[in-house]
C-alpha cells in the first residue's frame, strides 16, 4: 500500500471563464477520490480554489497577499464527504492567479510532510491560464518560477498541469496566453512537471491521472548486442489494461442482524473421478496431465521440471532489420519500454544513439528477452524508436511481442480484384470514399487530435465507480445512461457529421446497400443496427463485415432447374449434384415432363428424335444413378398410355429405336429380367395391332 | 477456443506407385517426402486442433483394406481407432515406421494398366468420400489431401477405355466436390520432369489457369491444455454462515465500507456502453497510431455480401481511400466482455512467389484507454538536459546496424521453443520413447555471426564512441561499490561492530535476551549474515538456534 501511496493537492481555476468546463472537472476529480476509495484508502487529498471571491488560506494569514485563493479542504485521508465536496465546487468570480495558487498548494504539502514521502506528493493544476499572473516584487515572473520549481524539486513534489484550451477558451489575449505558457513549461523543464493541453471536455477526464499505481521494473540488467558490448537497462510497463474490478460473489445466507457479516463466497473445487463419480479425488491423488490428441498424458511437477525448457534471464539482441517487415499488426500484447539505467550517462547515450540511428535508418531491432531467471518461455519483440521531445528525459525505446510461428494464423482471401465486377467500386464511388476519408478527420491540422488514446478515459470504467459512488447512497438506483462527454468515445462525433453532410451525402447516395432479406442475423454476423435514438446523418455508414475464420467460397451457379435451351446439359449437371440427393429425383422427373411435352404437342411427329434423344439420356442417367425403377415405370406409363393423342406413333418410333426397359444386367436394383426387357416392345405389338 | 465450430477432416491419398520409389537426387523417395510431409502435419495437428479427424488412405497397392472393398486401396489404420478419427499418439508412431514394413505388408503396384478396368484413382477418390461421409458439410471443412508424382494416371491406357476412365474419374471427383469435399493436390515432381497438371489433374481439382494449391501449414495460437481426469464439481459455501447454496447471481464491491451489490443484468448494463457493435468515428492519419498504442493480437477484417448485398463495395472503396491517403480509421468497437476503442489499419494484398503473404483486408488494432497508458520514460527526470547521442554516435550505431542486418526477417520465423519443447516431451511420453528429445531453441543469437570481424570491429567502434576508452576498468570498479552496496556494506560493518558489544552467550543463557530492543538484536542477525525479518520472538528464536542453543 504504502508504495502506491500518494498524496494530492488539487489546485482548480473557478474562475468566470472556467465555469463552462467545471461540470467536467467536478467528474474528474470526484471520479479520482472514488478511485483512491477503493484502491488507495489511506491517500490524502486536499483542495485549493482560485478566481474565488474570498480569501481563505494559511498564507495570507501569516505573510498577506494570495487574495481570491480558497483552501476548500486541508489534507486529509479521503472519504465519502469528499467525493460530495468535489461533486458540487463553488463557482468563482474573480480570475485567479495560478501562481498564487500553487504555491498555497505547495505549502499545505511541506507543512505537513516536509521533506518526507518524496515523488509521493503531487499537485494537480488545472486551469485555462488565460490571465497573467501578478508581478512579483523583485525579480522576474520566470526568477519567481524557477525558484518555486526548485523548492519542489528539493521537496519531491511532482506537478501535473492541465491546461484547457480551444473551444472553451474564450478570446484572450495571446500575449498573456503565451507568457503563462512559457511559466509553466518552465515547471516541466526544471522539476518533475508535465504540462498538457486539452481542448475537449472528453480528453479532460483522460488527462489526470485518476489512479496511481506505482511502475515496477520487469527487467534490470544488461542489453546485450553482442558479447563485447553490453547496455544497462530498465525495463518497465508502458500499457497495461486497467481491468474492470472484479466484483466479489455475493451471500445472502447472512441473517439480516448480523452486522459483521462478510456476505463473501468460498469456493470449493472437487475433483471426481471418471469411473465413480461420486469418488472425490484428493489433491495428492492428482496429477496435471497434457492432452495429446485424445490421450492424456500424465505428467508429474517433479518430471517435467526435469524435462522442460529452461531460460537464463538476458536480453540479447538478435539483429536489426528494416521498419517495414515487421507489420504493425503483429505487435501481440501490452507494451514494454527500455530505459537506460537511470542516471548511467554511459547507457543514456547508447540507448540515445541507437533509437536515433534506428529512426534515422528507418530501422528496427529485433530482441529475445527472458525477463525473469527461469521464466516459462522465451519472448521474441521487437524494439522501436522513442524519440523524446523534452530536454530533460532521456530517449528510450518502445518493445512489442512479436507472435512465434505457432501464433501466426495465415488464412487465404480472395484479391480484392478477384471479387466480381459488381463489387468493385467505380471511379465515382471510389472519388467519395477519398472524400469521406478525407473529410472525416479526427486530427485536423492545428487542433487537438480528437480521442488520442492518451486522453481517452475508458468510459466503462467511468460509468461504473460513478454508479458505484450512486448505489453507495441509493442502492436502488437504476444505471444512468450514458454521460454526454463520454458518448463522444463510443458513438460519432456530431458536430464532425454536420459540418461534413454533404461528403456523407454523396458517399451515402453512391453506394448501394440492401440486407439480405433471406439470411437471418447470426452470432458471428457484426451488422452494425440503426441506433434506435440517432439522427439520419449517421445513417451513412452500413458495413456488414464478417469476421471472418475461413475463406469465404465464391459459389459456383448451380443449376436447379431443367430449362428449355439446353435441357440434355441441365439434366446432366443435376444429374451429378451431389450436395443433395433430391437433385436426382429431380432431375428424371424434370425430364420426364420434358418428354412428356415434346410428344403431346408434337403434331407431326418432327420433335420425335428430340424425345428420343432425351429419352436416352434419362435411361443412361438412370443407369449410371442406380434409379432404373424410376425409368422403367416412366417407360411402361408411356406403352399404356399410348393409346391416347399420339402416343401410338411414338411407341412405334421407340420399339424401332430399340429403347427398352433397364434390366437387372444393367442395373442391379431393376427387377426386370433381360427376357422381359427384350420383349418389352414385341409383347405391346398385338396390342397396337387390336387398335 | 474460437468461435469457429468447425472441424477439418482431413484425408491424405497417398500414392505410392513405382516411379514414386525412385530415389530423387536428394536421397528421398516422394513416398518418404509424403510420409515426412503427412507425419509432420499431424504432428502440428495433433498439438492445435486435435479435434480435427483425420484417415489415410494409400492407393495403387498390392493389398486392399477398405470399407468397400475396392481394389488398389489402402485405409491405414491402428486400433482403438475408427478409419477416420481423431490423430493418437499410436497413428504417429505407426505412420513413422510405415517405409520399413511398407513393402511387405501394404506392396506397392500400379494400378491403372490397359486391359483392365480397375481404377486405383477413382476407388481412392470412392474410399475417401465414403470416410468423410459423417458430419454436414455445413459445419465442417472437409478435404481430400491428394499426394502423387503420376502427372498422367492414364497415360499407358488409349482410345474409348481413357476416355471413359477420365470422365468416371472426373465425375467422382465432382461428386465429393458437390458434398462440399475440398480437393488440393499435392504434385510431386521430379527434377527432370515437371509434374504437369493440364494433363489430368487441373480438371480434377477444379483449378483454373495456373494456380497452384498452396500448402499452408495454418496454426493457432498457443494454447496450453491440461486437464485433471474426470468431471470437477464446484460448489459455493456462504462465509458467514458455512451453508452451501447454488451459484450466487449478485456480486458485490466493497465500497466507503458499505457492501454494494450489483446483479448480472446491472453489471452487463454499465458495460453496455455502443449500440452498435463497429461504430466508425472518423479517420486519422498513419502518424498519429503510435508504437504503444497496443494491447492486445489484432484482428481480421475481410467484407462479406452476405447480410448486406453492396458492403464489400463499400469496404474496398473505403479500403483503397485510406490505403492511398496513409489514413486508418478510428472505430468503437462495443464487444461486451471490453468495449473499446479500434484502430482500423487498411492492409494492402502482399504477393511473393510464394503465394499471399498478406491477405487484402484491415487490421482491427485494440488501442488503449489513458487509463492504460504509463508515463514511465519520465520516471527519471535528469535535473537539466538528458544527454543526447552526438552525430558521430549515432554514425557509428547506424554503422552496425548496416553490419547486423537480418535481410528477410519474418516476423513468424520462430517457432516458440518453450511451446517445441513441451510437445517433443509429451510426444516422447505420449509414444513411450526412451530418450528426451532435443528441441533447437532458434531465438538464439548468431554467435557465429556477432563473432565475425567485421562485425566485432563495427561493435567495438561503437563502443568505443558511446562508452569512450576506460570503460572496461570504470565500470569493473563501479560494479564493487555501487551504491546499494556500499550502503549495505556500511550497514552490516556497523552491526558487526555494535555486536561485539554484547556479550551474546551470557544474555541468551540467562534468558536476557528478551530485554533487548529488536534494533539491538537486529545487529546480530545482520553481523551473522542471518534474515532480520519477523517478530521479536522470532528473531530471539533464530539468535538461539544459530547459537546452537
Amino acid at each position: 500500500m504504502a508504495r502506491n501511496r500518494e498524496i494530492l493537492v488539487l489546485v482548480l481555476d473557478v474562475g468566470p471563464s472556467m465555469h463552462s468546463i467545471l461540470p467536467e472537472v467536478e467528474k474528474v476529480c470526484s471520479m479520482l477520490v472514488e478511485k483512491k476509495l477503493l484502491y488507495n484508502k489511506y491517500d490524502e487529498v486536499g483542495i485549493v480554489l482560485f478566481g474565488t471571491e474570498d480569501t481563505k488560506n494559511e498564507l495570507t494569514e501569516e505573510v498577506g497577499g494570495y487574495q481570491h485563493v480558497v483552501v476548500l479542504q486541508k489534507m486529509k485521508v479521503v472519504d465519502g464527504d469528499l467525493v460530495d465536496v468535489l461533486k458540487h465546487i463553488p463557482r468563482g468570480t474573480v480570475s485567479g492567479d495560478f501562481l498564487d495558487a500553487i504555491i498555497v498548494g505547495m505549502d499545505m504539502l511541506i507543512k505537513k510532510f516536509g521533506e518526507t514521502e518524496r515523488g509521493k506528493k503531487r499537485l494537480c493544476l488545472v486551469t485555462d491560464a488565460l490571465f497573467p499572473i501578478k508581478e512579483p516584487y523583485e525579480g522576474t515572473k520566470e526568477d519567481q518560477v524557477t525558484t518555486i520549481a526548485q523548492q519542489m524539486t528539493k521537496h519531491g513534489i511532482r506537478m501535473d498541469s492541465v491546461v484547457v484550451r480551444g473551444r472553451f477558451g474564450q478570446d484572450a489575449i495571446e500575449k498573456t496566453m503565451n507568457e503563462n505558457d512559457l511559466l509553466l513549461n518552465i515547471f516541466s523543464r526544471k522539476t518533475n512537471a508535465k504540462m498538457v493541453y486539452v481542448e475537449s471536455p472528453t480528453s479532460l477526464l483522460g488527462a489526470i491521472r485518476t489512479r496511481s499505481i506505482a511502475p515496477v521494473t520487469i527487467f534490470r540488467g544488461d542489453l546485450e548486442i553482442s558479447s563485447v558490448i553490453k547496455i544497462k537497462v530498465w525495463v518497465y510497463k508502458k500499457t497495461s489494461e486497467e481491468k474492470f474490478p472484479t466484483l466479489k460473489r455475493y451471500s445472502d445466507k447472512a441473517p439480516l442482524t448480523d452486522k459483521f457479516a462478510t456476505h463473501e463466497v468460498k469456493v470449493d473445487y472437487e475433483y471426481k473421478s471418471a469411473e465413480e463419480p461420486s469418488k472425490v479425488v484428493p489433491p495428492e491423488l492428482r496429477i496435471k496431465g497434457y492432452r495429446y490428441g485424445p490421450q492424456v498424458v500424465p505428467i508429474s511437477t517433479a518430471e517435467w521440471d526435469a524435462v522442460k525448457f529452461k531460460t537464463e534471464k538476458s536480453v540479447k539482441l538478435l539483429g536489426f532489420t528494416n521498419a517495414f517487415h515487421i507489420m504493425r499488426h503483429y505487435y501481440m500484447k501490452d507494451v514494454n519500454v527500455f530505459i537506460a539505467e537511470p542516471g548511467n550517462k554511459r547507457s543514456i547515450v547508447a540507448v540515445s544513439a541507437l533509437a536515433r540511428a534506428m529512426k534515422e535508418m528507418d530501422k528496427v531491432a529485433i530482441v529475445r528477452c527472458v525477463w525473469r531467471q527461469g521464466q516459462g518461455s522465451v519472448v521474441v519483440g521487437v524494439l522501436t524508436p522513442n524519440i523524446s521531445e523534452k530536454d530533460g528525459i532521456a530517449d528510450s525505446l518502445f518493445f512489442n511481442v512479436l507472435p512465434f510461428a505457432e501464433d501466426v494464423r495465415e488464412f487465404q482471401f480472395p484479391s480484392f480484384s478477384n471479387l466480381p465486377a459488381l463489387m468493385q467500386p467505380s471511379e465515382e464511388q471510389q472519388e467519395a470514399a477519398d472524400d469521406f476519408v478525407k473529410m472525416l478527420d479526427l486530427a485536423p491540422d492545428g487542433r487537438e487530435e480528437i480521442l488520442q488514446p492518451d486522453f481517452t478515459p475508458n468510459p466503462v470504467l467511468e460509468r461504473f465507480y460513478r454508479h458505484l459512488e450512486v448505489k453507495s447512497k441509493d442502492p436502488d438506483a437504476a444505471v444512468p445512461p450514458l454521460d454526454g462527454t463520454l458518448q463522444k468515445i463510443t458513438e460519432p462525433d456530431p458536430d464532425l457529421f454536420s459540418q461534413n453532410q454533404s461528403v456523407i451525402n454523396t458517399f451515402h447516395k453512391r453506394f448501394e446497400l440492401k440486407e439480405n432479406p433471406k439470411l437471418k442475423k447470426s452470432r458471428r454476423h457484426y451488422l452494425r443496427e440503426k441506433a434506435s435514438g440517432s439522427s439520419d446523418k449517421e445513417d451513412n455508414e452500413e458495413i456488414s463485415a464478417q469476421i471472418v475464420e475461413s475463406v469465404a467460397n465464391m459459389p459456383t451457379v448451380k443449376v436447379e432447374k431443367i430449362g428449355d435451351t439446353t435441357p440434355l446439359e441441365d439434366f446432366e449437371a443435376m444429374m451429378s449434384r451431389r450436395d443433395s440427393p433430391e437433385w436426382i429425383s429431380k432431375a428424371i422427373s424434370g425430364m420426364m415432363s420434358k418428354i412428356f411435352d415434346l410428344i403431346k404437342n408434337s403434331s407431326d411427329g418432327h420433335s420425335y428424335t428430340k424425345a428420343i434423344e432425351y429419352l436416352r439420356a434419362l435411361r443412361k442417367g438412370c443407369i449410371i444413378e442406380q434409379e432404373p425403377k424410376q425409368f422403367n415405370d416412366f417407360l411402361r406409363h408411356l406403352r399404356n398410355f399410348y393409346p391416347e393423342k399420339n402416343l401410338h406413333t411414338f411407341c412405334e418410333f421407340l420399339a424401332s429405336q430399340q429403347i427398352s426397359l433397364i434390366s437387372k444386367e444393367e442395373a442391379a436394383d431393376s427387377e426386370v429380367g433381360d427376357d422381359e426387357a427384350r420383349r418389352f416392345w414385341v409383347k405391346m405389338e398385338p396390342k397396337s395391332e387390336q387398335v | 477456443m474460437d468461435l469457429d465450430p468447425d472441424e477439418v477432416f482431413r484425408d491424405d491419398d497417398d500414392d505410392p506407385d513405382n516411379p514414386f520409389f525412385q530415389e530423387d537426387k536428394k536421397e528421398e523417395t516422394h513416398f518418404q517426402v509424403a510420409l515426412s510431409c503427412i507425419s509432420q502435419s499431424l504432428k502440428t495437428q495433433i498439438i492445435n486442433r486435435s479435434y480435427d479427424e483425420v484417415a489415410i488412405c494409400f492407393f495403387n497397392t498390392r493389398e486392399k483394406k477398405n470399407l468397400q472393398d475396392l481394389n488398389g486401396v489402402f485405409v491405414l489404420n491402428v486400433p482403438e481407432r475408427e478409419d477416420l478419427d481423431r490423430p493418437t499418439a499410436r497413428l504417429l508412431k505407426t505412420i513413422d515406421g510405415i517405409e520399413e514394413v511398407f513393402m511387405k505388408e501394404i506392396g506397392s503396384q500400379y494400378g491403372i494398366v490397359s486391359g483392365s478396368r480397375e481404377n486405383a484413382l477413382y476407388n481412392a477418390l470412392w474410399a475417401a468420400q465414403a470416410l468423410l461421409r459423417k458430419g454436414s458439410a455445413k459445419t465442417l471443412d472437409k478435404r481430400i489431401l491428394l499426394f502423387t508424382n503420376e502427372d498422367d494416371p492414364f497415360g499407358s491406357i488409349k482410345g474409348a477405355t481413357k476416355f471413359d476412365l477420365i470422365r468416371t474419374t472426373l465425375q467422382r471427383a465432382k461428386d465429393a466436390q458437390d458434398l462440399g469435399i475440398s480437393i488440393e493436390l499435392f504434385p510431386l515432381s521430379c527434377p527432370n520432369e515437371q509434374f504437369n497438371l493440364s494433363l489430368f489433374y487441373a480438371d480434377l481439382v477444379g483449378l483454373e489457369g495456373g494456380d497452384l494449391v498452396q500448402y499452408l501449414p495454418s496454426a493457432g495460437d498457443r494454447f496450453f491444455m491440461f486437464q485433471y481426469e474426470g468431471p470437477t464439481e464446484r460448489s459455493f459455501i456462504c462465509a458467514d454462515t458455512g451453508a452451501l447454496f447454488l451459484e450466487p447471481s449478485k456480486r458485490f464491491q466493497l465500497y466507503k465500507n458499505q457492501v454494494i451489490k450489483f446483479s448480472g443484468e446491472e453489471l452487463s448494463e454499465i458495460k453496455r456502453v455502443s449500440a452498435g457493435h463497429l461504430q466508425l468515428l472518423g479517420f486519422k492519419p498513419l502518424s498519429c497510431l503510435k508504437d504503444y498504442h497496443n494491447l492486445r493480437p489484432s484482428t481480421f477484417l475481410y467484407p462479406s455480401d452476405e447480410g448486406m448485398s453492396g458492403s464489400t463495395c463499400i469496404f474496398i472503396a473505403l479500403h483503397r481511400s485510406m490505403v492511398k491517403l496513409n489514413r486508418f480509421a478510428v472505430a468503437f468497437f462495443g464487444s461486451p466482455s471490453r468495449p473499446q476503442l479500434v484502430a482500423l489499419v487498411a492492409q494492402d494484398e502482399i504477393i511473393t512467389a510464394a503465394g499471399q503473404v498478406e491477405p487484402p483486408g484491415m487490421n482491427m488494432l485494440y488501442l488503449p484507454y489513458a487509463d492504460d497508458i504509463r508515463h514511465v520514460e519520465e520516471l527519471h527526470p535528469n535535473p537539466d538536459i538528458a544527454p543526447r547521442a552526438t552525430d558521430d554516435q549515432v554514425k557509428k550505431a547506424a554503422a552496425l546496424m548496416k553490419r547486423i542486418d537480418l535481410k528477410d526477417f519474418s516476423v513468424c520465423q520462430f517457432a516458440n521453443p518453450a511451446l517445441q519443447r513441451h510437445y517433443a516431451v509429451l510426444q516422447a511420453l505420449a509414444l513411450e520413447e526412451d530418450e528426451m528429445p532435443e528441441v533447437n531453441d532458434e531465438t538464439v543469437p548468431d554467435e557465429e555471426g556477432m563473432a565475425r570481424p567485421g562485425v566485432v570491429k563495427t561493435l567495438e567502434e561503437f563502443k568505443l564512441s558511446v562508452y569512450g576508452e576506460n570503460y572496461e576498468e570504470e565500470e569493473a570498479g563501479k560494479g564493487k561499490v555501487s551504491e546499494v552496496s556500499k550502503k549495505r556494506k556500511a550497514i552490516s560493518e556497523t552491526a558487526s561492530q555494535k555486536c561485539k558489544e554484547y556479550d551474546w552467550a551470557d544474555l541468551a543463557d540467562n534468558g536476557k535476551l528478551k530485554e533487548l530492543s529488536v534494533v539491538e538484536l537486529k545487529y546480530y542477525l545482520t553481523a551473522h549474515d542471518l534474515p532480520v525479518s519477523g517478530k521479536k520472538e522470532a528473531l530471539i528464536s533464530r539468535i538461539l538456534s544459530h547459537m546452537g542453543k
